[in-house]
């Protein structure tokens, strides 16, 4: 049977797009499908951070995964700009995890601590930092900062222009972006696979499914597991502001255009985009804390998001067993992993070599039948 | 430009505007009052630095904003003025700490 497309994306946030644009750049003829602009998109809310310091607990090769994609930024940059003219944004100075007491730094030393002594990982450089050695790189940290931990891999971009850049260089390389097709069924059929849309059907030999928190629906129709869930967060933004903060924290970081994101929250089981003061109240008395001259500064901006969580927080990526050619790709880190997912993962998919490659990320760990 | 309506007797002020002393009415607002001593540029965007100023003079266009006693993004039209007070023109995007 011809096919429409090689290869059918379902899902246009980060995660599908990067890949999608993966793809393309392999020769593949690849159609990216998507949601209207209603979609809850995880990718339009996200804060930005290209994190690598608190990755990887409990699974060393998602701190590899993770570590290897800030190592690719760089070049990443450069490629989409000289595709697309879009400047991420991209900086890497190293980030902070600002503790303020001292149970928040011994949390922070244990679990950097414990990520290191996995076997068969590459240590991550970071400090533990006190007060006075943040200051000297933060100079407008509160005397409630206690320490904090620094990791010089982290980084930050606009994820906005990041979600333009991919979407405009999948263009550039002849990908067919549909908006407006939800899929409604997934069907194996004839060596390929049939994905129909309120507006009509698309028959491609593979299909992706990264399609957030979307993606355990459409999994269950191809034999596979995604075993996601919506953890809701919620940003504040202020006023655009001069240049003071140098460095992205975990929870502040200054955008390249001057607001300040402040994103604090982790809601489990609260499925609404509705946000609530009392949480917003906490993240921002946290962030007043953490730098007192935003103590006065307006907040412009407020939203609430779900995230694409999995069961222990690292990224899914697999092929159904039942139905070869059906990929998963899911996770969280839709930023960080942009470059990974567009130049390692895409051709994995493109040759069926992730199961063979990605092992750790399949969802055979969430398998209770399974034994390790 | 701007002329005032009456010159019904009232309680003078004088506040300091970019180190200029200007006077005042007592019911004034600092949008109102900079526009009564000729001022009427009270600010610059924060993305391309043009010169802005007060507009609406209700509340809604944040055209009007300045730095008062040193706090940023005050809504100058929105501020009633008061003896002493000092006034600065906010030059594109706000510092941290005022």
């Amino acid at each position: 049977m011809t096919h429409d497309y090689d290869i059918a994306v379902i899902g246009g946030g980060l995660v599908g797009t990067a890949i999608a644009y993966g793809l393309a750049k392999t020769g593949q003829r690849v159609a990216l499908l998507d949601e209207d602009d209603r979609a809850r998109r995880a990718s339009v809310a996200n804060f930005s951070l290209i994190w690598v310091q608190t990755k990887g607990l409990g699974m060393p090769e998602y701190s590899d995964w993770s570590r290897g994609a800030a190592d690719l930024w760089p070049d990443f940059r450069n490629e989409i700009a000289a595709l697309t003219g879009i400047d991420l944004a991209f900086s890497q100075p190293g980030g902070f995890h600002l503790c303020l007491s001292e149970a928040e730094v011994d949390a922070r030393a244990s679990q950097l601590a414990r990520i290191n002594v996995q076997a068969g990982m590459s240590p991550l450089p970071y400090e533990i930092l006190g007060h006075n050695a943040v200051r000297e790189m933060l100079p407008d940290i509160g005397p409630e900062v206690v320490g904090a931990s620094y990791c010089p891999l982290d980084g930050q971009c606009n994820s906005m222009r990041l979600f333009w850049g991919l979407h405009t260089a999948f263009a550039r390389l002849g990908g067919h972006y549909r908006s407006d097709h939800r899929v409604e069924s997934l069907t194996a059929s004839e060596g390929g696979f049939v994905a129909s849309t309120a507006v009509g059907s698309v028959a491609a030999g593979k299909v992706v499914i990264a399609a957030g928190n979307d993606s355990r629906r459409l999994g269950a129709m191809v034999g596979i597991d995604a075993q996601v869930r919506p953890q809701r967060g919620q940003v504040l933004v202020t006023e655009r502001m001069k240049p003071f903060l140098h460095y992205p924290t975990i929870t502040v970081r200054q955008a390249d255009e001057g607001s300040v994101m402040l994103g604090d929250a982790i809601e489990e089981e609260n499925p609404s985009l509705v946000v609530g003061t009392d949480v917003l109240a906490k993240m921002a008395d946290r962030a007043r804390r953490m730098f007192p001259g935003l103590s006065k500064v307006n907040i412009v901006r407020t939203w609430a998001a779900q995230r694409v969580m999995t069961k222990d927080g690292c990224p899914i990526y697999d092929e159904s067993r039942e139905h070869p050619g059906a990929f998963v790709a899911n996770c969280h880190s839709g930023v960080t992993l942009a470059p990974r997912h567009a130049q390692t993962l895409a051709p994995l998919i493109a040759s069926s070599r992730v199961k063979a490659e990605l092992p750790a990320f399949g969802t055979g760990r969430f398998d209770v039948s399974t034994v390790h | 430009m701007f002329r005032r309506f009456t010159n019904r007797p009232e309680q003078g002020v004088t506040i300091t505007v970019d180190g200029r002393e200007i006077s005042a009415k007592a019911t004034d607002s600092v949008a109102a009052a900079m526009f009564a001593a000729g001022i009427t540029t009270c600010r610059t965007t924060v993305v391309d630095a043009r010169a802005r100023g007060p507009y609406c003079m209700m509340g809604v266009c944040f055209d009007c904003l300045v730095i008062v006693d040193g706090i940023g993004s005050r809504q100058g039209c929105m501020t009633r003025v008061r003896d002493g007070m000092v006034v600065e023109s906010q030059k594109g995007r706000r510092e941290i700490g005022r």
